[in-house]
């Protein structure tokens, strides 16, 4: 299998207060195919969004190896390194503050254009950006258009035109379509799938909504308290999840289905803290599955067949 | 002619239609009051042009006693002073000193200032912390001592007045562009921005500045007047500016005197002083709608 993004312990720890080591992403490991999606799901404030930044290289990360198209991306100068930043593009969650306010559609799709000198001809660029507005459904007449002149749909539709620009292999998605309404929600994931059947693009998509990961994702990646706690293929994550975590986060998903009994499993407690975590499964405050023994060692990822694997006591082979 | 899609023809016009500059007058010109403000500063302006046109210099500067305190008249149209002195000679040529010192100060000030507020709040870190501590000392010394300690120590010219009046100016700008920035650094768009690879620099100058740049407008605007009279409030220590050289905040200080009995000797250079700060807000808040493309209609 041809890997394009391949995170090896990807780990980031913010240093917030004397001794205290907030653990936003802890030994992560990512693989995504060529041609892809990795669907990243899990609550708010597991880590997702930082582990996105983590892969582009936004943010520097604290431990760990990241390789793109098989080259480690540390030991690269750094001319290959704005090289490799062509490469990875992101799309973010919120429309409305991705776009700068004071730039025209034009120049917002302009931007990375120029930054990386791809045309020196004014009337070549002003081509390539028409094609661009074409290929994610924008029409002409809004290349004058100010951010604020367009809906919610429009404005992501800039945004990804702005990331498809540079004709990146890989783009991170974070959370693209929750700030959408439900319609134009799926207007923008089909116009993604499109994108990935026409060009082959990677996708590495970060959403918590798990309707949404199940129609456009591959593989999937659970996350609870920045640690993969499961991972598997679509499919199979959605017929047999097995970490207790994923078990509460898909018995969540509202099912359109009238009178029917209510068997949603409520998840109790909160999140616990981030900041200096203790040794043993960080899920078992809230897991009714919980025995002492989850609380005495940390639980790796362990293969349970069928390309799932899954961070829990009740599956370790240990 | 050549041949070019139909859709990139219909851009080529859209295109043309309106170039950045176009567009900012056309909401610029909308704003009857910033217009207002324009039309006042032009008539500032051209009096400094033409001042030697206007008014000979030696008439404001040469005393002429017999003719002291003076109220307006066709010969003196503004009166004379106590050394008898054309009010209006001295206000037209006053005009170029008060203008260098007020708009000098607060120009150089709000670019180095701005240039250190904005990297400050960029960059944020050790940098910050620095550029903050330092502007912070400064800003506790009382902007008057500041100045007079600086020109007793560079020697008391127009320039060493200037020099001092910008500095004292630095912090506060720094101040201002700095917490403005603070609320734009942390946009997605910057992020944005970072990953197709725009180098910081240019970050600061494409996407930063201009969406901070309504506060710093204000600040600048603003304080055109208050430099003019703290220029005044110098030379009326004995520093700065001597007489007779003619400039707004001293003719206003000279008039002190005769305030009771002559009020005209006060009114006008008040009024000027008056009229370049009022048409600097009103252009300056223009300037600023007229910038925001939110409010274009």
């Amino acid at each position: 299998m041809d890997i394009l993004v391949k995170g090896d312990k990807l780990r980031k720890y913010f240093q917030v207060g004397p001794k205290r080591l907030l653990h936003a992403v802890d030994d992560v490991d990512v693989e995504i195919p060529r041609g892809t999606t990795l669907g990243v799901v899990g609550e708010s404030g597991c880590g997702k969004s930082t582990l996105a930044r983590v892969v582009l290289g936004l943010i520097p990360k604290t431990g760990g190896k990241l390789y793109f198209d098989g080259r480690d991306l540390d030991t690269l100068t750094k001319k290959e390194k704005a090289e490799y930043r062509r490469q990875m593009q992101i799309i973010f969650q919120d429309p409305y503050s991705s776009l700068d306010p004071r730039m025209s559609v034009y120049e917002s799709i302009a931007e990375p254009l120029d930054m990386n000198h791809v045309f020196s001809k004014k009337a070549e660029k002003l081509d390539y950006i028409m094609e661009l507005m074409e290929r994610v459904g924008l029409a002409a007449r809004f290349i004058n258009a100010y951010p604020h002149e367009m809906d919610g749909g429009r404005r992501q539709r800039v945004c990804i035109a702005r990331a498809l620009a540079l004709n990146p292999q890989f783009i991170v998605c974070d959370e693209p379509v929750s700030a959408l309404d439900v319609s134009i929600q799926a207007q923008i994931l089909n116009l993604l799938m499109d994108m990935q059947d026409s060009t082959g693009l990677t996708y590495m998509f970060i959403t918590h909504d798990m309707s949404v990961v199940k129609h456009i994702s591959n593989e999937i990646m659970v996350m609870y308290l920045g640690q993969c706690v499961e991972r598997a293929p679509s499919k199979e994550l959605f017929e047999n999840p097995l970490h207790p975590y994923t078990q509460a986060l898909l018995s969540a998903v509202p099912k359109p289905v009238i009178n029917r009994m209510s068997n949603t499993e409520i998840l109790r407690g909160e999140v616990s803290n981030p900041i200096n975590p203790p040794v043993g499964c960080r899920f078992a405050p809230r897991c009714k599955f919980c025995t002492e023994a989850c609380t005495q060692k940390n639980f790796e990822l362990a293969d349970q067949g069928n390309r799932h694997s899954v961070a829990c006591r009740l599956f370790d082979q240990a | 002619m050549k041949k070019t899609t139909g859709s990139a023809d219909g851009a080529q016009v859209m295109r043309k239609k309106k170039s950045r500059f176009k567009e900012i007058w056309g909401r610029f010109k909308k704003n009857k009051s910033a217009i207002v403000g324009l039309v006042l500063f032009s008539i500032i302006l051209l009096m400094v042009i033409f001042a030697d046109v206007l008014a000979p210099y030696s008439a404001s500067i040469e005393p002429n006693i017999p003719a002291r305190l003076q109220g307006p008249s066709a010969e003196h149209i503004m009166g004379t002073d106590s050394f008898g002195r054309d009010i209006f000679a001295r206000l037209v040529h006053g005009s170029r000193n008060s203008l260098l010192v007020g708009i000098g100060a607060v120009f150089i000030g709000m670019i180095v200032g701005g240039i250190l507020g904005a990297v400050s709040g960029y960059y944020g870190g050790k940098v910050d912390n620095i550029i903050v501590r330092i502007t912070d000392m400064v800003m506790c010394i009382p902007m008057m001592l500041l100045v007079l300690t600086l020109v007793a120590a560079l020697g008391s010219s127009l320039m060493n007045v200037l020099l001092a009046m910008m500095i004292s100016n630095i912090p506060g700008y720094t101040r201002v562009v700095r917490s403005a920035v603070l609320t734009v650094v942390d946009q997605d768009y910057i992020e944005a921005a970072h990953s197709c690879g725009t180098p910081n620099r240019w970050i600061i100058f494409k996407h930063i500045i201009p969406n901070a740049i309504g506060p710093i407008i204000v600040q600048t605007t603003m304080s055109i007047g208050s430099m003019i009279l703290n220029a005044a409030a110098i030379s009326f220590l004995g520093m700065g500016i001597q007489p007779p050289t003619p400039e707004w905040g001293a003719m206003l200080n000279e008039a002190r005197n005769f305030m009771i009995q002559c009020p005209y000797m006060v009114f006008f250079p008040g009024a000027a002083i008056g009229i370049t700060a009022l048409g600097l807000n009103l252009m300056g808040d223009g300037l600023r709608d007229a910038l925001d493309p939110k409010l274009k209609d």
